[in-house]
């Protein structure tokens, strides 16, 4: 169905299921309790996120996963997504579409330049080359792009790039609303479906977000298990062979760079339409790295990972930060008091404004042990069950590792 | 002409700091094949080294003088440091005052065990790794310690003071033969360019002349040869990270007058640096070291206000500029070995 | 004209003369092997014939078309296919699917953004994958991941798609070097094989004597960078100068 295989399609339709139901399914806790504060993820903006950043790493993964080259500057097309879409509200008004059509178109611009750069080289040389080059980005847009009093303010620097009363907006309906919209409909608009003790809730810029990274998924599936994909593989495991196979392993590598930063672009442009500001942070290398963080924690080079890192990183985020003393007292005063502070004191430095660290920690140990992310993780798991249940071997052929 | 002068000057303690980063960074690829993100971290682990021991030199009792009283009348508490106490106040004075130099002393023997454990503990693993996982795990380990520092320090920037002797600025003019005051350049940026001269110096020396440092050299040629040649290389791969680690976190230590520590300085120095050795040449140490000083003064002369008028803004981006002309023009570098890390 | 023609070819490296004035001329589907001691500029010579090195001076030309300047994929799609010394496949993917790129390769050129249409569709390439693994035998083992076969059958599917692009010239460098006796006697017979039934060329530099001697009709003979010799088998095989340049290397 729709061009894929039986086990891609299902693997679709529960990516599709989860986009549906995550509402309901990340507010598991009654609104009001403890547990629901600290817990529940089910509000608008973190499942935004859970979506946008989903399709960033979606798209990352094809360059870093599929094609084996690893870049520490994807940031740039992220922030570059976020300006042309914030621009484009402040000049035609607060439709997204426009303003998610130019993120793509920008960042799809910057990506070709910056790989037609960076891809001369391989391997450290280029990692190294796209951490140069996106730093250079981040420093024009902070500073050089970024002057309020030069000619050339294209990104306002430190305080971010924002649509004001003052702006031309041209095709801005004065009935519409005042906020990044889809024909009418507000990115803001939600309802609440109050069931029993539980609170959901529904939010279209959500379900925006989910719908695009739905179909987003699904064109990676069909990169995946494209010829095209089959050739981005080979470059990654052995591009000298491939190269004296007939194969110009340029633009191969150079698609699979702009399409990873068209995908950025439309991530970055869909965090300006709910949220339209847009800042020069966002083009930081540390935010590049972020990005690989993500797509290692959920296993580099699988269809589903991608999804899984960004949520996982986004979640667990949300979560420590919120974890501080007071409330580490509380899940600890079951212990006498001595252990109590113990235990606090311990826990401390690794939650709350600390969960940097964690997320530090977490991935080293997925570099060390497990180096295939969650999904690694979850195939090992699979294996220890099955191994328990059947005892076959596998005859003489060990099957290839397809791409899940 | 004295402009010039003074631009390449300040260029150079900048330019030390890449130097010495991007020596051991060389160091570390050139001889274990490893590259190492969290080179950086080095750094300011060694910064915060001077921060620690000025701090324990400011640990102090209190005790209280009945012969005195305070403004409110009661019994002054007096505030000894316990190196006033065990010392004599004179050369208490003294020593903190000079806590900065001091500093490398305990600096030394931390690096060295920072650089036994991380090598051992770490990176050891990591040999046969694709170069791709060794920057994520120094990656993630980068991130780590500066985490720790952070949590250990706060975030501010802690001031630090050079020796009362190297506060305030040179004439240079004069002896050079210009108008007076027309150099000025701070004491302990010169002294700071000695240091690491002298360092780099040292560096050069120990791998020039003695036995360990030839092995390190003909490591850096060629490892596998050296490996089967029977020499114990496991044990002199960690000596050498050690003494990589050493350098960045003495440079740490003298830098840290020049710029007040932070936990996230680290990051800036290491891109920066990573940058010098791929314009120096991957592999070559000279390379690193010359295109750190090289990269210091161009960075210096382009925060030149008359540069800046021009090209607003030039100062941030005029390093990353030279990195990628250089990564397409000579790929291996101003003096990179042909065929290192080239396609 | 052989399908391979190579003329005064000089090839510097600082103060070494790697190769001196070497003519080379290789007939249409025959089997012509290059030998010589080690440092003989084997190694350079083949360099320059896949696109790695250009020459100082001289000219190589396949089937009339000069070579140099080309890159290897270029020369890959004019009929050029090379093995290497430690068999050099797609390790991450599986037998059937490394066997499937060379029949892109052959079927859409040297780039091609087919990022919408499914592997498993495309029955052309699943055929002509299909056949060029029975022909070497392997198509049992299709499903296994190519880096857990064996070092002789590494070399065979890295044969396999060679062939299957149908070249002209198929350049092998020391195919059988580290091998133990069994997969070198494998390897003469695959390539005993190739050359009968298919009409192609085959050039193969080697240093174990009994496999050029059962393979190959013609030989040259390199050393210190220059053609010593070029003579069917039985002449080199006494040839004098032959063995002084081996100096008692392999007894042939």
């Amino acid at each position: 169905m729709l061009g894929l295989e039986k086990k891609d399609f299902a693997l679709l339709l529960i990516v599709a299921a989860m986009v549906v139901f995550a509402p309901f399914i990340l507010n598991p806790f009654p609104e009001g309790s403890s547990l629901a504060q600290m817990f529940n993820a089910g509000y608008p903006d973190l499942m935004q996120r859970f979506a946008i950043f989903g399709i960033l790493v979606i798209g990352f993964n094809i360059l870093f996963g599929l094609t084996g080259y690893l870049s520490f500057g994807h940031a740039a097309f992220l922030g570059a997504g976020s300006y042309a879409a914030v621009w484009m509200f402040k000049l035609v008004g607060y439709d997204i579409i426009p303003a998610i059509l130019l993120a793509i178109l920008i960042s799809g611009l910057f990506s070709l330049l910056v790989g037609y750069v960076s891809l001369r080289r391989s391997g450290i040389y280029f990692s190294i080359l796209t951490l140069a080059l996106a730093q250079m980005m981040f420093n024009m847009a902070y500073s050089v792009l970024g002057n309020p009093s030069s000619g050339y303010n294209l990104t306002n620097g430190e305080t971010g790039l924002q649509v004001y009363n003052s702006d031309p907006q041209i095709f801005l309906s004065a009935a519409g609303p005042n906020f990044p919209n889809l024909l009418g409909f507000s990115m803001r608009s939600e309802t609440h479906l109050l069931i029993g003790n539980w609170d959901f809730t529904l939010n279209a810029g959500y379900y925006l977000s989910g719908l695009l990274l739905l179909i987003s998924f699904y064109i990676s599936i069909r990169i995946f298990r494209s010829p095209f994909g089959l050739m981005l593989r080979a470059v990654k495991s052995n591009q000298q062979r491939l190269h004296y196979t007939g194969l110009n392993t340029r633009p191969y590598t150079l698609a699979a760079f702009v399409i990873s930063g068209m995908y950025a672009g439309l991530a970055g442009g869909l965090l300006a339409c709910m949220d339209p500001l847009a800042g020069a942070e966002r083009m930081h290398w540390t935010a590049s790295g972020e990005i690989v963080i993500m797509s290692i924690l959920g296993g580099v080079g699988t269809l589903i990972g991608p999804i899984l890192g960004a949520g996982f990183n986004e979640y667990f985020k949300n979560i420590l930060s919120k974890i501080n003393d007071s409330v580490l007292h509380e899940w600890m005063a079951f212990l006498p008091d001595g252990f109590e502070n113990i235990m606090v004191t311990l826990i401390h430095p690794f939650v709350g404004k600390g969960w940097h660290l964690t997320l530090g920690l977490l991935f080293m140990a997925v570099i060390i042990f497990l180096p295939g992310g969650l999904v690694e993780g979850g195939q090992r798991i699979g294996k220890l069950f099955r191994r328990e249940k059947a005892n076959t071997s596998s005859a003489e052929t060990t099957p290839s590792r397809e791409t899940e | 002409m004295d402009a010039i002068i003074l631009q390449i000057l300040n260029g150079l303690d900048k330019g030390s700091a890449y130097a010495l980063i991007a020596l051991g960074l060389t160091l570390i690829f050139g001889t274990l094949g490893v590259v190492n993100f969290a080179h950086g971290a080095l750094f300011v682990i060694g910064a915060f080294c001077a921060v620690t021991l000025n701090r324990i030199f400011s640990i102090s009792f209190e005790t209280i003088d009945p012969t005195k009283t305070d403004f409110l009348g009661n019994p002054a508490t007096i505030k000894t440091t316990y190196l006033e106490h065990w010392f004599g106040p004179d050369i208490a004075a003294w020593m903190t005052d000079w806590s900065v130099p001091l500093a490398i002393l305990l600096a030394i023997p931390v690096m060295l065990l920072v650089g036994v454990i991380m090598e051992r503990g770490l990176i050891k693993h990591f040999y046969k790794r694709p170069h791709a996982d060794q920057i994520l795990v120094t990656f993630g380990l980068a991130i780590v310690l500066q985490e720790v520092i952070k949590f250990f320090y706060g975030a501010n920037p802690i001031q630090m003071a050079p020796p009362e002797v190297f506060i305030g600025t040179m004439d240079l003019g004069i002896l050079l033969g210009f108008e007076a005051n027309a150099i000025a350049y701070p004491y302990w940026r010169m002294v700071y360019f000695l240091f690491s001269a002298l360092v780099i110096g040292a560096v050069f020396a120990f791998l020039q002349f003695t036995t360990f440092g030839m092995v390190v050299r003909a490591g850096m040629v060629d490892r596998e040869t050296v490996g089967l040649l029977g020499i114990d290389i496991d044990k002199r791969f960690t000596i050498t990270f050690a003494i990589a680690a050493t350098v960045a976190g003495i440079a740490g230590v003298m830098y840290t007058p020049i710029t007040p520590p932070t936990y996230d300085i680290g990051v800036e120095l290491l891109v920066l640096s990573f940058v010098v050795v791929v314009v120096g040449g991957m592999g070559s140490l000279p390379g690193a070291v010359l295109a750190g000083f090289l990269l210091g003064i161009v960075e210096s002369f382009a925060s030149m206000n008359e540069v800046k008028n021009i090209f607003p803004g030039i100062d941030q981006i005029i390093v990353y500029l030279m990195a990628i002309i250089v990564i397409l023009v000579r790929p291996r570098g101003l003096m990179g070995r042909k065929g290192v890390m080239e396609d | 004209m052989g399908i391979l023609e190579v003329k005064g070819v000089n090839k510097r490296f600082g103060g070494l003369q790697a190769l001196g004035d070497v003519n080379l001329s290789v007939q249409e589907n025959s089997v012509h092997a290059i030998i010589g001691p080690n440092g003989a500029g084997k190694s350079t010579l083949l360099n320059c014939l896949v696109g790695k090195l250009i020459p100082d001076t001289g000219s190589v030309l396949f089937d009339g078309q000069s070579v140099l300047g080309r890159k290897p994929y270029e020369i890959n799609q004019m009929g050029i296919s090379r093995v290497f010394q430690t068999p050099e496949i797609f390790g991450e993917l599986s037998v059937m699917e490394n066997m499937m790129i060379p029949c892109f390769a052959k079927r859409d050129g040297s780039f091609a953004l087919t990022a919408f249409a499914a592997v498993q569709d495309q029955k052309d390439i699943i055929e002509h994958a299909m056949q060029a693994l029975e022909d070497m035998n392997m198509a049992d083992k299709r499903h296994m991941h190519s880096s857990s076969l064996s070092r002789g059958d590494k070399r065979r599917l890295e044969i396999g798609m060679c062939l299957a692009q149908k070249p002209r010239l198929l350049l092998l460098d020391e195919p059988t070097a580290g091998m133990a006796r069994a997969d070198t006697n494998n390897t003469i017979d695959l390539l005993k094989e190739i050359r009968d039934k298919r009409e192609i060329t085959i050039a193969i530099i080697e240093h174990d004597m009994h496999v050029v001697f059962s393979l190959a009709e013609r030989i040259t003979v390199l050393a210190q960078g220059r053609p010593l010799v070029e003579d069917t088998p039985e002449n080199i095989k006494g040839h004098p100068k032959v063995r002084e340049a081996y100096l008692g290397e392999a007894q042939v």
